[in-house]
């Protein structure tokens, strides 16, 4: 096999693995939704997106309006179309559940937004000038969010991005398979024909301070997300490989990605789920998932574990890692010990307690963690007041000090963590910034 | 098992259902297939007076993901020679002697050239004819189909013609591009035709391209008004075929009528039977699914008639006619309310905001507590299926502010779940025929009205 041919297979079995709706499919199941009134699909949608309005204007063929009454209520439709839970949410509400199969609404909202990137339509101009400069740290979904409303209320906005690229987790996090790459980039070019700079590799605290954002904006959203993965902090944690890292290759360096034969990840979350997905589609070989817990304890959506037992990876519950052995500098197997559930703990989950004398070894020549991420670091930076490790907001999204707003995960103290809440929380702060800044002349 | 077979004018077949004279029956092959698939007759496509077609000429009429709710068309007749159909007619009749084979016609406004006509489908073997007189486009600015159909002196005149000559049953098809449907029907009782049939299609435009601008469909440029049929179309012609079946006239006549217009399931045949028709036409349906529809027409239609204990075809025909009056002849004091199913609602809340926005405004939304709510008051950060389900309010319908409009009924698209109830009203039966009679005051002055109201206690907001 060519070195070509390979990058083509292996970008073929990440691809996004849901087909467009083609047009007539589209008006087909657009005229399947009964257009309810004050629907519950639109409630459940953490943006509130009128969704009855604009699956009628794609039963209508008005896929421009469609397109707008999505961006009006969500600037990132078009990610949220791919990587929502729509099962937790709009679809999961939608009054044909019962009976009958819930409307498609992610993908008639992918239908539509394709129809607007695809013609490259602008829907949005700014609002004239308001004068007034709000900075955004973190260019992922909340911070894109934010930074658009803002600047469609006319605020000149920065946003201040560490990485090479924006889009955050969208960018860098989501394997292809749900969110190509360039839809993410695409909505990044579409905030900045709002007026929004994007400065990126400009790190808090490496490249300006908390005193350069005081001096220079009116008001400050911080949209961080969360830290690294944490380490295991096992004996040869240093043959672990860091899941977000392996889905970051495996959307932007996918030659270079190295995929073992037989892999183990550890964790049960989305992340994890997505890592097992690389690794069985791109290395083929066999793929464990080990998990310190149950099934019913998992952190990925329903849908998600159903999806990976399709794709043939084997599980691991209560079962915890306790050393890496190694073999000529690279891994051989993860040494486990079988675990019991215990008392409910912090976690309001049973606590995992592992049983004595139950080692076993599991062969593996690749060890992937995701096992969540850590607390934000901007918080101590910034010298904001935390809730649990994740930074303190009041109802309007404003943090413990006046002025400064945050969103997104760095906030999400309590409930799932999820591109679409990050989304709402952007927009939230903005109207709120924006509430301060025209209030304060 | 019920006996589907009918004696419609002397003309019989094995089922009631009979191919329209339309496109399915345009050729001896076609007829042969159709009987083939079960049609108990047909009529052929019109033949006459020579033609050219062209080319676009069905327009569809879409709605809601559903294909052809309605079909235009600017076909004219028969375009075959005229020798080659007649030909293919005595081969078919030869070949299936027990299903019906009725030849549609139309020809030029002259007594010889009808008679010719007649005399050569007699030739055939055929078992009845029909007179074309509903064509409404193309035939008709030649002074054919529906410039006929349409004056009911034309249409006597011409039917006379074809009774002095005519040896087989006689069968007048009408156009509903008319006022009165009667005035025709009339028209062919008076000449001494066997029977009538209806309805043809309806002048249309079935749309405009919103690209181009032309006309749907486009004809190099140019289209126009074409003749209209499909399920679209079936509430019209049941109307057409229930105002003959109340008409004295055709009472008297004991002519008998085949009905056409829309008809796709044996449910809808059942309908046209139970207002008077006796035999049916099919054209829209076969066109979208082909001949094999024939069969569910006769099964369903079989099971339904043994479900209801008629043994064959004739008991049911015109067995909903007595349920048709005038509005004048309706008891005002009937009163119906819709109650809601709340088992089986399914919380769209259709019914609330057809109600509310357009109807009587007596459907509320009730929260858990028994309190009636507004819409749209959730908190902005409430999301989630889980709040979005168990927080939704319930519909519920004060019944004492119901008019028994049925929007809500009607707009339901579970099963079942919305009921008309009746409701007694408490006050004596009474038309408006009736009140006009006996209290011409009441009718005719609003003062009077509002006294009336209050003394029988009907309060309208």
């Amino acid at each position: 096999m060519t070195e070509r041919q390979q990058t083509t297979d292996r970008a073929k079995a990440l691809e996004e693995q849901l087909p467009a709706l083609t047009r007539n499919q589209a008006a087909v199941e657009a005229a399947r939704c009964l257009m309810c009134y004050d629907a519950p699909c639109t409630h459940a949608c953490p943006t509130h997106i009128d969704i009855p309005k604009f699956i009628k204007k794609i039963a209508t063929d008005n896929l421009r309006g469609s397109a707008r009454t999505i961006l009006e209520a969500n600037l990132l439709g078009a990610t949220c179309a791919r990587v929502c839970p729509v099962q937790e949410l709009c679809e999961g509400a939608c009054v044909l559940g019962a009976e009958h199969k819930p409307i498609g609404i992610g993908r008639l909202q992918r239908h539509a937004m394709d129809f607007a990137y695809g013609k490259k339509l602008n829907f949005f101009a700014p609002a004239e000038a308001t004068g007034k400069k709000v900075a955004v740290i973190g260019a992922g979904p909340a911070g894109l969010s934010c930074a658009g409303e803002l600047a469609k209320r006319g605020h000149s906005v920065t946003v201040f991005e560490k990485r090479e690229l924006a889009g955050g987790l969208s960018t860098y996090g989501i394997i292809g398979l749900r969110e190509p790459v360039e839809v993410a980039l695409a909505e990044v070019n579409m905030i900045k024909t709002l007026g929004v700079k994007v400065e990126n590799g400009k790190e808090l605290g490496r490249d300006f301070t908390t005193d350069d954002l005081r001096a220079r904006f009116d008001a400050v959203f911080v949209g961080v997300g969360l830290g690294a993965t944490p380490g295991l902090g096992i004996p040869g944690e240093e043959y672990v490989i860091d899941g977000l890292e392996y889905i970051e290759q495996s959307k932007l360096k996918l030659s270079n990605l190295v995929v073992g034969k037989n892999v183990v990840v550890i964790g049960a979350g989305n992340t994890a789920i997505d890592c097992a997905t690389v690794a069985r589609r791109i290395g083929g070989g066999k793929v464990t998932m080990v998990y310190r817990r149950t099934e019913r304890e998992m952190t990925a959506y329903p849908h998600e574990y159903e999806f990976i037992k399709r794709e043939g990876v084997n599980f691991l519950f209560l079962t915890q890692p306790v050393r890496v052995h190694a073999e000529n500098g690279a891994a051989k197997a993860l040494e486990c010990v079988r675990m019991s559930l215990g008392p409910v703990d912090a976690s309001g989950r049973p606590s995992p307690q592992a049983v004595a004398g139950s080692n076993f070894s599991l062969e593996a020549d690749q060890i992937v963690k995701a096992i969540g991420q850590e607390k934000p670091s901007a918080a101590q930076q910034l010298k904001l007041k935390t809730e649990k490790g994740f930074i303190q907001v009041n109802r309007n999204f404003e943090t413990s000090l006046p002025g400064i707003y945050a969103g997104g995960d760095c906030i999400r103290a309590r409930g799932a963590a999820s591109t679409v809440m990050a989304v709402e929380d952007g927009k939230l702060a903005a109207l709120a910034i924006h509430e301060r800044l025209v209030a304060r002349g | 098992m019920a006996d589907l077979s009918i004696n419609f004018a002397g003309i019989r077949s094995p089922n009631p259902f009979w191919l329209a004279s339309a496109p399915p029956s345009n050729s001896g092959m076609q007829v042969h297939r159709a009987f083939e698939a079960g049609w108990g007759g047909a009529v052929w496509k019109t033949i006459g007076a020579p033609v050219l077609n062209v080319s676009n000429r069905y327009g569809a009429w879409h709605y809601g993901g559903q294909k052809m709710l309605g079909i235009n068309n600017v076909e004219l007749i028969s375009d075959r020679p005229l020798d080659v159909n007649l030909r293919e007619i005595v081969e078919v009749k030869r070949a299936w002697p027990d299903r019906a084979v009725i030849v549609s016609a139309m020809v030029e406004s002259k007594p010889e050239v009808w008679h010719d006509i007649i005399r050569r489908i007699q030739d055939t073997g055929a078992d009845g004819i029909e007179l074309n007189y509903g064509c409404p486009h193309g035939m008709s600015e030649r002074g054919m189909g529906s410039a006929v159909g349409q004056v009911p002196e034309y249409c006597e005149e011409i039917t006379s013609w074809v009774m002095e000559v005519a040896k087989i049953p006689v069968i007048v098809k009408l156009t509903p591009n008319i006022s009165d449907i009667v005035m025709p029907a009339r028209a062919a009782v008076a000449a001494r035709a066997n029977a009538v049939s209806l309805i043809n299609t309806l002048n249309s435009i079935v749309g405009v391209d919103l690209d181009t601008l032309e006309i749907t469909p486009n004809i190099g440029g140019k289209g126009g008004h074409g003749g209209y049929a499909g399920p679209a179309v079936k509430p019209i012609a049941l109307n057409m075929l229930a105002t003959l079946g109340r008409d004295l006239v055709m009472r008297d006549s004991k002519l008998p009528i085949s009905g056409m217009g829309g008809i796709s399931t044996w449910r809808d045949a059942a309908e046209f039977l139970l207002l008077g028709a006796s035999s049916l036409q099919v054209c829209t349906a076969v066109m979208h699914y082909g001949f094999r529809i024939v069969e569910d027409l006769c099964d369903g239609l079989s099971n339904w008639m043994d479900e209801k204990g008629y043994a064959k075809v004739a008991d049911v025909v015109g067995r909903s006619l007595h349920h048709i009056s005038d509005f004048g002849n309706f008891d005002l004091s009937f009163r119906a309310v819709a109650r809601i199913d709340q088992e089986k609602c399914i919380r769209c809340n259709l019914c609330y905001v057809a109600c509310n926005d357009t109807a009587h405004q007596c459907i509320d939304l009730i929260d858990k507590d028994g309190q009636v709510v507004q819409p749209q008051t959730y908190e902005v950060q409430s999301n989630g299926k889980e709040e979005a389900v168990s927080s939704r309010p319930m519909v519920k319908v004060r019944e004492e502010d119901c008019v028994g409009c049925r929007l809500c009924y009607n707009i339901c698209p579970v099963e079942d779940c919305i009921r008309m109830l009746e409701e007694p009203s408490g006050r004596p039966a009474v038309t408006w025929a009736q009140l006009t009679e006996s209290q011409r005051e009441v009718t005719d002055d609003w003062e009077q009205m509002k006294k009336y109201r209050d003394k029988m206690g009907i309060h309208i907001p």
